[in-house]
């Protein structure tokens, strides 16, 4: 696979390692009323889509930036490529 | 009809005539009291155990499309117990038991083969490891026994024992693993299944759950609506899939693992070894070829078939345990979906919708637990209470924090 970063191009998916669900950015409020159930709901479970998937991939072996990319899991098509921090700073978060 | 050496003589002097099709092609009925959802190893092991086990009738497995075309027939046909957590060894010995008598309790040639599997060890923090594991487990019954370099270099002569990053300094045998004929391990159960009375209807997909307050009623299957009293998903690489259908989510994500085949060699390899410092497992089929794998790939995918990468890192890994393997052409490569769980290890458990059971999260260590988690999903399905052996693969554990993490890995399903 080919990972087009947003700043460096097209890059081997060897550079990359990978993390897993986008959610993944989205961490819950620690101080919520139904923290210990946000929690494990967003450390164990996972939709695990056929179809469109965003995800998190850390550029190990380059700038060592994490990305968000949107990979086909039936065809391994990549669609889109962000940075992670675009991605969490659109949603208000500071970086 | 039975199978057995006398039937063989009797049907070569017929002329091969008098053979019948294994098991029978049934329409399926408007309802069933147990639908046992995938016809693999496990989902056709449930359906006979059911029977034969606990009595049962009316029971059905759906299989979207043939039997056993899954990751039953996709593995590299290791069976071993060796494994280190109390959730996890009992669990695996029961099942190497189940093994052994397998052939004679299904009047089935798998092909079972005791001839050992072998892990070895390449520092010496990696031996203390090890003789833990195999003291816990002969301490679960099974067998262990640690092996000198010597006694490795009387069976494995031509292993590359003095690598200088990764010298062989002995290793963990478990005399009584081996290998099973996969294939035949799908069509033993089918037939031993069909010879009970079970309905195995292939080419019918499951494309929903009919679920009616909190009660699971029956599935929508491509070949029109099922009843069913007990609706047990079996098929592990589409778990999430499938369950999403009934609202659920899992704590699984999907993975492709590939394995490979050499062309046909004299034998060469006795055993199953697996090299302790990198990924690589490796036997030698009864045709001949040198049947590896290791590492999956690493990324959520549904696709069969998994990226170049990969395989340079498993053959990289093969050449430095077996430098002569360089001299092997490879023949095929192939790649099956695993259900990675989130701590490595399976899911047998009823689900929060009523009459609606679980059996997944089998990671790339599905196969040799095949007639364990058969007789445990049955037991399940049959009792609506856990089997002795599977009583720890329970959804509940990593909500309450107990996880069986053989690796110590933590909730990152492309590391186990």
């Amino acid at each position: 696979m080919i990972i087009n970063h947003p700043l460096l191009g097209p890059r081997d998916a060897q550079e990359f390692t990978y993390l897993g669900d986008a959610s993944l950015i989205d961490r819950p409020d620690w101080q919520a009323e139904d923290a210990q159930q946000q929690f494990y709901e967003y450390t164990y479970l996972r939709e695990n889509p056929a179809g469109e998937h965003r995800e998190l991939w850390f550029h190990e072996a380059g700038d060592r930036s994490w990305l968000v990319v949107t990979r086909n899991t039936l065809t391994h098509e990549i669609s889109n490529v962000e940075m992670a921090s675009d991605v969490a700073r659109a949603r208000g978060r500071s970086k | 009809m039975s199978y057995s050496g006398f039937r063989v003589i009797k049907e070569a002097l017929r002329g091969h005539t008098g053979w019948k099709p294994a098991w029978r092609n049934p329409e399926p009925q408007s309802s069933y009291d147990y639908i046992v959802i995938g016809a693999g190893g496990h989902g056709l092991a449930t359906a006979y155990y059911l029977a034969k086990e606990y009595g049962k009738k009316r029971i059905a497995v759906l299989e979207k499309g043939w039997l056993g075309g899954g990751n039953v027939g996709r593995n590299t046909t290791i069976i071993r117990s060796n494994y280190m957590l109390d959730g996890n060894e009992p669990f695996y010995e029961f099942s190497m038991k189940k093994w052994e008598g397998l052939e004679q309790e299904l009047n089935y040639n798998a092909m079972v083969s005791q001839r050992g599997i072998l892990n070895l060890i390449h520092s010496d923090p990696q031996r203390d490891a090890f003789v833990r594991r195999g003291n816990a487990m002969m301490l679960n019954g099974a067998d262990a026994e640690l092996l000198s370099v010597e006694q490795i270099r009387a069976r494995y002569p031509f292993l590359n024992f003095n690598d200088a990053r990764f010298p062989i300094k002995g290793g963990l045998a478990q005399h009584r693993g081996g290998t099973v004929r996969h294939d035949a391990v799908a069509w033993g159960y089918a037939r031993a299944a069909d010879r009970l009375g079970v309905d195995i209807i292939q080419n019918c997909e499951v494309t929903g759950f009919r679920i009616e307050n909190g009660v699971c009623k029956g599935v929508e299957t491509s070949r029109g609506y099922i009843g069913g009293n007990k609706i047990a998903s079996c098929v592990a690489g589409s778990s999430s899939r499938l369950m999403s259908k009934a609202g659920m989510r899992l704590p699984i994500e999907s993975t492709v693992l590939q394995a490979f085949v050499t062309e046909g060699l004299k034998p060469v390899l006795p055993g199953v070894i697996t090299f302790g410092a990198g990924h690589f497992y490796c036997s030698q089929s009864d045709k001949g070829g040198l049947v590896f794998g290791g590492d999956p790939d690493g990324y959520n995918t549904y696709a069969q078939r998994g990226n170049l990468p990969t395989v340079e890192d498993v053959c990289e890994s093969g050449m430095a345990l077996i430098p002569a393997i360089g001299r092997a052409r490879m023949l095929r490569m192939w790649g099956g979906v695993m259900d990675m769980s989130m701590d490595g290890s399976p899911i047998i458990d009823k689900t929060d919708i009523d009459g609606l059971y679980f059996n997944g999260g089998w990671c790339y260590g599905g196969f040799k637990a095949t007639p364990a988690s058969g007789m445990c999903y049955a037991h399940l399905l049959a009792t609506d209470t856990p089997h002795e052996y599977a009583k720890a693969y329970r959804f509940d554990r990593f909500r309450r924090g107990y996880v069986i993490d053989e690796k110590g890995m933590g909730a990152q399903p492309n590391l186990h």
